[in-house]
């Protein structure tokens, strides 16, 4: 009983955490149609920032200030965001392709990075020991288990609030419209580029967040917990869910970490043990073809976003159908 | 250093292939391929099904070329792989990118192509194998060109560079002398005005993707013979080979071709600064230096939003 | 003998479904004659001409070429029907040489280079400038090299939007006079114009679109003595007006 209900916090807490960065992701391609062809980067940033700040002196590395917990996971989130803002200052004005392009070359650089730097980074074999917050508080590993997802799900929920606020302020009508009809804003005076990479900024942050959590929870972080699936991962959440609504992306968290762990017991339960090394490569076709199937049969996820608009509250509208670049009169 | 800059060349030529291919698609269709690397691999992996085929059907064929470790068999296969890979690009685009392009935005074309690599990389997984695989088993010796400095050459390398340049020949030949490649260059252009004057849009967008699935084919089979082939020889070049068409300008075929040469000798010198293990982050630094100083590339057209 | 060559009838078109920019339009071409299509900014009349190249999806009614319905033709077969378009702007390639530009739209023509030959003769500046990048032409010479460009397959019928558009009024008028002399070649006109005084000088007959529908039409030169033409202009009495 214990066990089970200690598993489902564990899973919980996972989920709750991925939820967060599908947020962050939200804004990006929900609220203001920027593709981020990183999130890992945003995500490792938050994760290595707190880890660098927050864990344990270690000889063989530069890192392990032992700040306290808070600190270092808002050195994490300023570290994000500071990554977000240099490349979205070079990108956020030009096409659309090339915040993509950019963005998959700082997840790429990033993973070099981890890698290699191991002064830094403690390389491949990583970095451990964090000083788990509260633990010594309470001692018990079970009871210490849910107060730890009692607490992100804290964040969450105050995440998850302030997005809600942020996107019905006239910020976030702001986004919408150059979203939408990037001239017509552009004429009542909003400033196109300065927008999107406030949001950009902010949403690569709450991906931060989310990976200081994340190291927090693990009390470790190596180049393998932040491989390019996990902004594989993070995607079909969101577009299951429903770009361009929080409470969809929260929804398409859970399911898409449900799969994926239900996916890969049943893998490494029944598949022949010949086909055990392949159980990855099955789980990522799987993935692939949630995000495209999603694309080609319902691109506004299972909760579309809601447009309070005066075209009435039934309205919605399918994620990524913006018009927004002028330059794009490509073959339809 | 020498070294370095050989390398850099050769590597270079291989990521123009590609890039070239990439421009013409990017240009046409409107949106950031990330499928597009992809066919590097499904090209280097059909030649492989290919000249083991014809070794067994037609063993004397499966001879060596001269100083090459290129086979006869290779040779006709990098042709077959280069149709099949064509062949594939139309099919995906025919799935996935034509229903997407009617209903959606540029955006979800993007997303889209990253589903598309996902899954055809993993397909090549399981279909393959984890392990690296290479053409032929023998080993290629270099060949001493001088000793001080020292610069080793395998004549697979100048026979890949030989062809690269002579299917760049034949490229810029059929679009500035073929009224093909004159629709080629007015659909890129100006869509609307190129189906007014005679075009069919939907026969240049197969033909797009066949020209660059083709010349991908070629690409990824090349580095094969110059190195070895695994299931991650796409996702490896997708950021070279998007450098390259930022470097050039998306839409520039002259400017793919410079920039997969820039490309390729940068990230071959940055071994004589940085540790090998940095190389992969070198396209993403040429990127980033590119926005920096002139971000519609060399050739491009300004592409603001 | 003046019959009709192109007409259309109860046509409804626009880009996005239920949301038509053209209602209920009829119009007919006569054999050789060139016909204007005023109207205020927003009446359609460029959408009506996209919608006969096929450019823009019909809903209802029909276009006939020659008797033989056309309607929602693709538009890369529209040369082989006999008809032409000029669009407004961005009419040429630029990126491509004029001999480029040229050979583009004659290569699916079975004596190219006769009608090559005859181009350059009609167009002597096109021929001076044939290696040059058709982006480097003047306006005047653009529009020239878009004609060209249209004339190519031998039209019968040849659709233009706003020919003078952007250029300066000599310009503007040796434009118009070309499309004149078109149609003593054998090429029937329909030409949408923003400059109505030029456009009646050359027009043999003339319809008023407004709010996407037909207002009133005419022979070109009584049709500024109607007085509800300038009700039109001014906004005033029209068809449909909400």
């Amino acid at each position: 009983m214990i066990g089970m209900i200690s598993y489902l916090a564990f899973f919980s807490t996972m989920a709750a955490i991925f939820a967060i960065a599908v947020l962050g992701l939200n804004l990006h391609w929900g609220y203001t149609g920027l593709f981020n062809g990183g999130v890992v980067a945003f995500f490792g940033a938050g994760a290595y920032g707190t880890m660098i700040l927050g864990g344990r002196a270690d000889a063989t590395v530069l890192g392990g200030f032992g700040l306290p917990f808070l600190v270092a996971l808002a050195g994490g989130v300023v570290l994000a965001g500071m990554l977000a803002w240099i490349v979205g200052l070079l990108t956020v004005r030009l096409r659309h392709d090339y915040l993509a392009i950019s963005t998959f070359g700082v997840a790429i650089a990033f993973e070099s990075l981890t890698r290699n730097a191991e002064w830094l980074t403690g390389g491949a074999r990583g970095l451990r020991g964090f000083p788990r917050p509260f633990e010594a508080a309470v001692g018990n590993n079970f009871v210490y288990g849910l107060l730890f997802l009692a607490f992100v799900l804290l964040v969450l929920v105050l995440v998850y609030i302030g997005l809600e606020r942020l996107v019905r302020s006239p910020f976030g009508r702001a986004l919408r419209a150059i979203r939408e009809d990037e001239t017509a804003a552009r004429s009542l005076g909003k400033n196109p580029t300065r927008l999107r990479l406030t949001s950009f900024v902010i949403g690569s942050m709450i991906m931060g967040v989310a990976g200081g959590l994340y190291v927090s929870f693990y009390a470790f972080v190596s180049p393998q917990d932040l491989a390019p699936i996990l902004t594989f991962q993070i995607w079909a959440m969101l577009i299951v869910g429903g770009a361009g609504n929080n409470r969809g992306a929260i929804l398409g968290a859970f399911l898409i970490w449900a799969a994926w762990t239900a996916s890969g017991f049943l893998l490494a339960r029944h598949a022949p043990v010949a086909m055990q090394i392949y159980t990855g490569s099955i789980q990522y076709i799987l993935i692939g073809s949630v995000i495209v199937g999603m694309l080609l049969w319902r691109p506004q996820g299972l909760l579309p976003e809601r447009l309070e608009t005066s075209a009435g509250p039934d309205r919605t509208r399918p994620a990524g159908t913006n018009t927004t670049a002028t330059t794009n009169k490509g073959v339809t | 250093m020498i070294q370095h800059l050989v390398d850099g060349i050769l590597t270079g030529s291989i990521i123009s292939l590609g890039a070239i291919g990439l421009t013409l698609i990017m240009h046409m269709l409107r949106f950031a391929n990330f499928s597009y690397a992809e066919l590097l691999g499904i090209g280097a992996y059909s030649a492989l099904v290919f000249d083991r085929l014809l070794a067994a059907l037609i063993p004397f064929m499966h001879e060596k070329i001269g100083p090459l470790s290129l086979t006869w068999t290779l040779s006709v296969s990098v042709v077959l792989a280069m149709v099949v890979t064509g062949a594939s690009a139309v099919v995906l685009d025919k799935l996935v990118f034509k229903r997407i392009r009617e209903n959606a935005g540029p955006l979800s074309m993007v997303f889209a192509s990253f589903g598309v690599a996902l899954i055809l990389r993993n397909i090549i997984t399981l279909a393959f194998g984890h392990r690296a695989q290479l053409y032929s088993p023998d080993i290629a010796f270099a060949i001493v060109v001088s000793f001080d400095p020292l610069l080793l050459i395998k004549p697979d390398q100048v026979f890949v560079l030989g062809a690269a340049l002579v299917l760049m020949l034949m490229l810029h030949v059929v679009l500035t002398r073929t009224t093909f490649g004159y629709s080629h260059r007015a659909v890129a252009e100006n869509p609307d005005l190129a189906q007014v004057s005679g075009v069919r849009l939907s026969r240049m967008v197969v033909s797009v993707w066949v020209l660059g699935g083709g010349l991908s084919a070629a690409a990824g089979v090349f580095y094969g013979l110059t190195n070895q082939i695994s299931p991650h020889l796409g996702h490896n070049f997708v950021l070279p080979v998007f450098a390259a068409t930022i470097v050039g300008g998306i839409g520039s075929v002259y400017g793919a071709v410079l920039g997969g040469f820039i490309v390729g000798i940068a990230s071959g010198l940055s071994l004589m600064i940085l540790p090998s293990g940095y190389t992969p982050a070198m396209p993403f630094l040429i990127i980033i230096a590119v926005m920096l100083l002139r971000p519609h590339g060399l050739f491009g057209e300004e592409l603001h939003r | 003998m003046t019959d009709a060559v192109l007409s259309v009838e109860g046509l409804t078109a626009g880009y996005v479904r239920d949301l038509p920019i053209l209602r209920d339009v009829n119009l007919t071409l006569r054999r050789d004659t060139l016909c204007a299509i005023i109207g205020p900014n927003g009446a359609g009349k460029s959408t009506l001409i996209k919608a006969i190249a096929g450019l823009v999806p019909v809903s209802a009614g029909r276009v006939m070429l020659d008797g033989k319905p056309i309607t929602g033709i693709r538009p890369d077969q529209m040369a082989s029907l006999g008809l032409a378009y000029v669009p407004q702007t961005d009419n040429i390639f630029r990126s491509l040489k004029i001999s480029e530009n040229l050979a583009l739209v004659l290569r699916r023509v079975p004596d190219r280079a006769t009608r090559l030959d005859e181009l350059y003769t009609l167009f002597p500046p096109l021929a001076e400038k044939r290696g040059d990048r058709a982006g480097s032409l003047s306006g005047g010479q653009r529009q020239m090299l878009a004609v060209a460009m249209a004339l190519a397959s031998r039209p019968r019928v040849m659709l233009m939007d706003e020919p003078s558009a952007g250029l300066s009024p000599k310009i503007q008028r040796e434009v118009l006079d070309l499309a004149r002399g078109l149609t003593e070649k054998g090429v029937s006109i329909l030409l949408v114009e923003q400059n109505v005084k030029q456009a009646l000088r050359v027009a043999d007959h003339c319809y008023i679109l407004a709010e996407g529908r037909n207002q009133i039409d005419g022979p070109a030169e009584s049709i500024l003595s109607d007085p509800a033409v300038g009700e039109i202009y001014l906004g005033g009495r029209r068809v449909g007006a909400a």
